[in-house]
């Protein structure tokens, strides 16, 4: 019987991944590269130009500049780790399916729909909403609420730059996101009610503009895998994962705290803010240490994981009311 | 023919019972050792080792039912054996926390079992099967005598701990520890109903028996 090897959409074959050791020579020698960076950046600043030089995303992602880079106390994980270790009840409950369901996802064509408290409300193809916005490439820590972390090279833009496209009008205090979801159609994990669906989930308006804030469409300086939440999601590094909701149809300014997801589902547990605190525990479970994927010992987690920097967005705060 | 006695069936099946109840351990070590335990290694341990003390608890408290009900009194010679590999994952679950998760921080320890009830349970539920692990020899039992029999009944109250352990600290697919408290319900419901007819002197057949006569 001839052998046919069937691959899953998910799945990258060996030569496509890219070694890390050649992947970080790559990012040194593009960081460095002063011509190709002016030529980015120039690029990003004039869309028309940007879609002219780079016509396909996959060439954008793949020329994504670096603009932060590792930390001294952080290794990358590996791509595998990153696509084979998934929360996305989408697809299922399970770690592993995410990457086993991933084919289920189908993310061309996506359009995104912009409403609430706007200039410019409407509904926006993917090549065209990803037109203004410049990539850059960068490594953040994301930490689960359920005591994991992993270090991850994204690839996208500030969210506060598409914000700014948008021209939010002064009514808008937050900004509301909606993961896909066609009722007539579901996606695998959706037939169960673990959460209401759609997965929605929300920012302060304050905390989507913060620089930190990312929209990321690529990993690894590839296009996004579907189990990554393909083809366009938020990254919040201090706060639980679960807010940096996956693969976004729809995103709305709102006058009020919008209802999210695992608040919804419970309240007691998870609040609408969500910061990476240490100090303040999970109704079950401690907050003061985390497991690195790809090591055995659990190590200290830090203060808004490590990003210091947004400390002030909760200067008047009780954080441990506003968990 | 006649049946072989229970010395034999002991000696033929008693490595049999050895292996398969080893089986998940030895799928653990190897996986350990060739990487294959998934991408969170320890993750893998703490819910393998801990899904099958509750699964080796349940076959143990299933066994009295099933020797009666079957007449194979031959059965509950394995009890014991059986018993301590339930013992043996609950240690294997326990000592992986301790040493992966709290590197051995016997202050965190203490915080846990005081501060996340889903650990005080799980905690109760180790004591309880480690002081039955500790007086499961003979010459325990019988210088115990009906104190023995007494304590080695906590063995129910175990399997309620760890039923609600698994509950608590589960997210969202509560499946998995309905169906083991499900089964949990029904072995204690046999045992209830086993102690309501010694308090009234009536088997089960006679019992029955009874009510249909009464019935008009």
């Amino acid at each position: 019987m001839v052998h046919i090897k069937t691959t899953r959409n998910s799945e990258i074959s060996e030569n496509q991944v890219t070694d890390e050791k050649v992947y970080r020579q790559r990012r040194n020698f593009i960081r460095t590269g002063v011509a190709t960076s002016v030529g980015i950046s120039l690029a990003s600043y004039f869309p028309v130009l940007a879609h002219a030089a780079v016509s396909n995303l996959a060439e954008r992602i793949s020329g994504a500049r670096n603009t932060r880079s590792l930390d001294e106390a952080d290794e990358l994980n590996s791509l595998e780790d990153i696509t084979r270790y998934n929360n996305f009840y989408e697809l299922g409950t399970g770690k592993e399916d995410p990457h086993e369901k991933a084919g289920a996802l189908v993310t061309d064509p996506w359009s995104v729909t912009i409403e609430g408290e706007c200039e410019k409300p409407g509904t926006y193809a993917l090549e065209d909403f990803l037109k203004p916005v410049g990539l850059e490439e960068r490594i953040y820590r994301l930490r689960c609420v359920e005591a994991w972390s992993m270090v991850i090279p994204w690839v996208g833009f500030p969210l506060a730059d598409l914000i700014k496209q948008y021209q939010p009008t002064s009514a808008a205090r937050y900004v509301a996101f909606e993961t896909v979801y066609d009722a007539r159609n579901p996606l695998p994990g959706q037939y169960s009610p673990v959460l209401k669906w759609p997965y929605r989930e929300g920012l302060r308006m304050d905390e989507a503009m913060h620089p930190l804030t990312f929209m990321a469409v690529g990993l690894y300086g590839k296009t996004l895998p579907n189990q990554n939440g393909a083809p366009l999601r938020l990254v919040v590094p201090w706060k639980y994962g679960f807010k940096s909701i996956k693969s976004i149809v729809k995103i709305e300014f709102t006058e009020y705290e919008p209802p999210t997801s695992w608040n919804m589902a419970n309240a007691r547990e998870y609040g609408f803010y969500s910061n990476v605190n240490p100090e303040v525990a999970h109704r079950r479970w401690s907050q003061k240490k985390e497991r690195r994927v790809g090591e055995l010992f659990k190590r200290d987690t830090l203060m808004f994981n490590g990003y210091e920097e947004v400390a002030h967005l909760y200067a008047d705060m009780d954080l441990r009311k506003n968990y | 023919m006649r049946s072989p006695g229970p010395r034999k069936i002991r000696w033929a099946c008693k490595p049999a019972v050895h292996a398969l109840l080893l089986l998940p351990f030895a799928s653990l070590l190897t996986g350990f050792f060739t990487n294959s335990l998934g991408v969170n290694p320890v993750e893998s341990i703490t819910h393998t080792s801990g899904d099958w003390a509750l699964r080796i608890l349940l076959m143990t408290l299933a066994i009295t039912p099933l020797a009666r009900l079957t007449r194979s009194g031959w059965m509950i010679q394995f009890r014991r054996l059986v018993g301590l590999y339930c013992f043996f994952y609950v240690l294997l679950h326990f000592l992986t926390y301790l040493l992966f998760d709290l590197s051995f921080d016997f202050g965190d320890l203490l915080e846990d079992i005081i501060e996340r009830p889903y650990i005080t349970v799980g905690f109760a539920g180790f004591a309880i099967l480690f002081a039955l692990a500790a007086t499961s020899t003979v010459a325990i039992r019988q210088r115990m005598g009906r104190a023995w029999t007494r304590l080695h009944q906590a063995v129910y109250a175990a399997g309620i701990l760890g039923v609600v352990h698994f509950l608590w600290i589960t997210r969202v697919d509560d499946t998995e520890p309905f169906i083991y408290g499900f089964v949990l319900v029904i072995l204690l419901g046999y045992r209830a109903a086993k102690k309501l007819q010694k308090k009234r002197g009536r088997t089960p057949g006679r019992m029955f028996h009874s009510q249909k006569i009464r019935t008009p």
